[in-house]
């Protein structure tokens, strides 16, 4: 065992050796940086229909045959309140205005710690060494990652130095500052959802499993519909069970029509294809993508979300792809968000049940690295309990429960 | 900036390398360094604090000895604690004197209990029972139907009286779930409930509310991997909130460092039962603590590497090619180009480098080799005569122009290939000098070659005995300088060939050295079930698809 192991190594190795110091010295490096437009991909045409990766060996042919099936009639784009016959009763949503406001007493349930216990720490009479060490736990223990909370702590300590006189209402300023600083008060946190060139705007959900995709589509479907527009559904997560009838549910209760696989296991690529398709021709103003949990580290489940966001591509551009984070990820949470920035460049972050003890520090280190603001945010199983990210506004909760 | 453990302590290590022993100092430093490490790797503040207190408390008692270095010395007490926490109790599942025996699941939202329920129907259903799931998540959106296609495809009956979606009493379906069991004469009972949050105290008196009615034998709480700081006050909420009895850890195939394993156990001394490693119902096993200590060290994934390489490796093929490749002049650019072949099946290049104990630290460098790199040496060595390729010498400025138009790269590129290639021979011979020649089960042409090697190209100086790591870094330090040892040799830079910065030779000879002494943190050749094909490997380090694994 031992030797196969050493071939191993050896093998690998030596390739290495071989290869990657030759191309790493004359080739420059192949990543795209933040910033540069993306390269153009010359790939050959991909059907819908290439063979998927879940379930090898399935006809290709028969998974672009793969049957759409509606499932609430199809309603003109100009009518604005829904009422379908047949549809169970459904719901008009409250405008998702001042909702990040409403939920404050969840948001300063699980930020409550954090901010008064840094508000005491820094309004001790003596800041030496032992406090800062603590204040830069109580970071660390909100996920925020040791080197950022090695960095806050620094930048603090300059900042208390400057400041001199520290009363209660100096600190509480200080801090306020600081985090919104951290959090990043200065990117777009808006939705991009308006239809565009006559084509709807596209929203894809990706992210690991469980982290609340489904809900979430769900979710913002209700708010678009509140704000008067007009929704269509796209279960492209045709892996799990039962996740195109969990979707479809939420669908129902806001009028919205949910094009799925008749079958599980079908081509995820062609399904999401054909609810874009659905969506433009019936002219809806935003179709909402749903695609199955995957961990960033599959190679070809990640191949596999390349390809759907490719393949909708083809018929509209895709305005927003909305990573997914569960506010109680670790570290990881990072590795993650590089993956799925890379693969389907992502362009804002949900980050799911804040209503919970989690703190969800792991963002900081995320939009930091990546770029990539949190736009969203979930605070409960409701379906009215998504709020839009405000930085301001969010710390406030923290520092004032 | 360093993503794991493994890669810390190894960054750690290489700064106490040489020493004699441990002073006070080097364990201050080091437990600075495995803290940070720790803490990276999810493990819970608290956690931390205790756990290096331990570490320093052994590293600083008489249990220092001289059979070890100091990095090795330090390695195993990091590593025994953790198996000592992690696997404080094993312990299997209990089962009820009177049949049904009653499981309930429960954990936050989306940590995986309904997957797992089907799971763990599956693996007690394959050992003789016949357990029935039971929906008792009337909360989220169609769970129902979910548990029941999981429960088909467990092929295990599924109790599921109401439809779900807000509407039934979870707490009436599980006591109805205890008489439908004896009915059907089921012998197990699994109980999937609703997610919760541990402050959700609604949902919590919910969860007493199930398990007061079906007074389970076994209550598991189900977590997620990746989770970060919050599992002390999650962990704890639960054990408050509903108790538990044993912990399983799902998504354990994603590479969350899995932390959050040593802060439950440790903080409730609650066993960890199972693993739950993949989407498929199969991906399922009991916990090996050994083998999440090696996980949280970072050196799991070297089982992985090992059984894609029985699958995708021919054995004469291998033992052939490693023989010239040891043997340094014999192995040719052709061999290269069949190794490259062999390499690729193993899957991309980036991930298999990060593999390698000790390649971790290079993991910003490592990821800009990709496959294409591989593809396009292809290219070029296919665009030459075989004379060529036996005889890379013979290449000279026409030739090369020839090659690199017949390939699609400029002539420097061909160039620096064969270059590369001559050095990397070069460094194979040293490395495979430094002592390495008499790794025990090496087939024995591999010896020879390697012994040959050594004659070619002695050390200057012959290290007396000892340590045969050291000696094999001291061996390859000789030829090609290593990172920090000698530093400004100008490779960095990119004059002729040489390997990148960081990833050193020394590595290298280290991971060989380890690996020949079975000295890895882990034990790699001494891993329980490493060498026997039926064991228990976890499903997180099983290749998929490996029948010789799969579970009888
Ligand atoms: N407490 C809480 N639970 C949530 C939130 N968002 C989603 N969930 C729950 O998390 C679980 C997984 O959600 P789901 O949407 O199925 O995840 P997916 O696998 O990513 O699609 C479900 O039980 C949801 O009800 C949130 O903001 N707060
Ligand atoms: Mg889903």
């Amino acid at each position: 065992m031992e030797t196969l192991i050493l071939i191993i190594v050896l093998a690998v190795f030596f390739v290495a050796v071989v290869t990657e110091m030759g191309w790493l010295l004359l080739v420059r490096p192949r990543r795209r940086r933040r910033g540069e437009p993306p390269e153009v991909i010359v790939s050959p045409p991909e059907a819908p229909g290439e063979p998927e990766l879940r379930t090898p060996g399935r006809d290709a042919a028969e998974a672009a045959q793969a049957v759409i099936t509606p499932t609430a009639p199809p309603r003109a784009p100009e009518q604005r309140t829904p009422a379908p016959p047949a549809a169970p009763e459904i719901e008009k949503p409250p405008p998702s205005a001042g909702r990040l406001v409403r939920l404050r007493e969840r948001l300063s349930r699980s930020q409550s710690s954090v901010g008064s216990v840094l508000l005491g720490l820094l309004s001790r009479d003596r800041l030496d060494d032992d406090t800062w060490d603590e204040i830069e736990e109580v970071l660390i223990t909100a996920d925020v990652g040791v080197v950022p909370a090695r960095q806050m702590v620094d930048d603090l300590r300059t900042k208390v130095k400057v400041l001199g006189a520290r009363g209660v209402d100096e600190v509480r300023a200080l801090l306020r500052t600081e985090l919104i600083t951290q959090i990043g008060e200065d990117m777009d946190r808006s939705l991009h959802t308006e239809r565009h060139e006559g084509l709807p705007g596209v929203v894809l959900m990706v992210g690991v499993n469980g982290t609340g995709k489904t809900t979430t589509v769900g979710k913002l479907a209700r708010v678009l519909v509140g704000d008067g527009k007009t929704v269509l559904l796209g279960a492209a997560d045709t892996f799990r069970a039962a996740a195109a009838d969990q979707l479809q549910t939420w669908g129902e209760r806001v009028g919205a029509r949910t094009v799925r696989a008749d079958r599980d296991g079908a081509d995820p690529a062609s399904v999401a294809f054909e609810a874009v398709r659905e969506g433009a021709d019936l002219g809806v103003d935003v179709v909402l993508v749903d695609t199955a949990g995957r961990l960033h580290t599959k190679t070809g489940l990640m191949d596999e979300l390349g390809k759907v966001k490719r393949v909708i591509e083809k018929r509209a551009p895709v305005g927003e792809v909305l990573l997914v984070l569960d506010a109680i990820t670790g570290q990881n949470g990072l590795r993650q968000a590089r993956v799925f920035a890379e693969v389907v460049d992502i362009t804002g972050i949900v980050l799911t049940k804040l209503d919970g003890t989690a703190k969800g520090g792991i963002v900081i280190a995320v939009q930091r690295e990546l770029g990539v603001p949190v736009k969203l945010v979930g605070l409960g199983e409701g379906p009215d309990d998504l709020a839009p990210f405000d930085p301001a506004t969010f710390v406030d909760a923290i520092l004032t429960a | 900036m360093f993503d794991t453990l493994s890669e810390r302590l190894t960054q750690v290590f290489s700064s106490l390398r040489g020493k004699g022993r441990l002073s006070a100092a080097d364990i201050d430093a080091t437990a600075r360094e495995i803290r940070i490490a720790l803490l990276e790797a999810d493990v819970a503040l608290p956690v931390v604090r205790a756990f290096i207190a331990r570490v320093k408390e052994r590293a600083g008692g008489e249990e220092v000895s001289g059979a070890l270095n100091p990095a090795q010395q330090v390695i195993k007490i990091v590593h025994d604690e953790l198996i000592d926490v992690l696997g404080g109790e094993t312990r299997r599942l209990r089962f009820a004197k009177v049949p049904p025996t009653v499981i309930m699941l429960a954990g936050l939202q989306g940590s995986g209990k309904t997957t797992l329920a089907g799971k763990l129907a599956l693996w007690l259903r394959e050992q003789g029972n016949t357990p029935m799931l039971v929906a008792a998540d009337l909360q989220r959106p169609n769970a129902v139907q979910q548990l029941q296609i999981v429960g088909e495809r467990a092929g295990v009956p599924v109790y599921a009286p109401e439809p779900g979606n807000g509407v039934g009493d979870p707490v009436a379906v599980a006591r109805q779930s205890l008489e439908e069991a004896q009915r059907r004469q089921q012998n197990m009972v699994i109980i999937d409930t609703a997610g919760r949050l541990g402050i959700d105290e609604e949902m919590m008196r919910q969860a007493v509310g199930i398990r007061d009615a079906v007074q389970p034998d076994e209550i598991l709480f189900v977590v997620d991997a990746m989770i970060g700081q919050d599992a002390v006050a999650t962990a704890q909420a639960f054990l408050d909130g509903v108790g538990y009895d044993g912990v399983v850890l799902t998504k354990l195939d994603g590479d969350a460092r899995g932390g959050a394993a040593l802060s439950i156990t440790q903080l409730t001394g609650r066993p960890i039962m199972f693993a739950s490693a993949g989407e498929k119902l199969e991906d399922f096993d009991v916990f090996h603590p050994d083998r999440m200590a090696s996980r949280i060290l970072d050196m799991g994934d070297m089982l992985t590497l090992i059984e894609q390489a029985e699958k995708a490796f021919d054995e004469d093929q291998t033992a052939a090619l490693a023989d010239r490749l040891v043997s340094g002049e014999g192995f040719t650019l052709e061999d290269f180009v069949e190794q490259i072949q062999m390499v690729r099946k193993l899957g991309p290049i980036g991930n298999l480098l990060g593999m390698l104990p000790g390649a971790g630290k290079n993991k910003e460098l490592l990821s800009q080799v990709n496959d294409k790199d591989l593809d396009r040496a292809t290219a070029i060595v296919q665009s030459m005569t075989p004379e060529e390729r036996r005889n890379p010498k013979i290449v000279n400025g026409s030739r090369r122009a020839r090659i690199a138009g017949g390939s699609g790269v400029t002539p420097g590129q061909v160039g620096a290939l064969i270059q590369n290639f001559q050095e990397g021979q070069k460094q194979m011979r040293q490395l495979m000098g430094g002592g390495l020649g008499n790794i025990p089960g090496m087939p024995p042409g591999m010896r020879r070659a390697a012994n040959k090697a050594v004659k070619g190209k002695k050390p200057k100086k012959k290290h007396p005995g000892g340590d045969p790591r050291r000696a094999a870094a001291r061996a390859v330090g000789n030829g090609a300088p290593a990172g920090d040892e000698v530093p400004g040799n100008g490779r960095a830079g990119g004059v002729g060939g040489g390997l990148p910065e960081g990833f050193s030779n020394q590595d290298m000879a280290e991971t060989l050295a380890a690996l020949q002494k079975g000295g890895l943190p882990g034990g790699l050749g001494g891993l329980p079930g490493l060498g026997t094909p039926d064991s228990n490997v976890p499903a997180a380090f099983r290749a998929p698809g490996n029948k010789r694994r799969k579970k009888k």
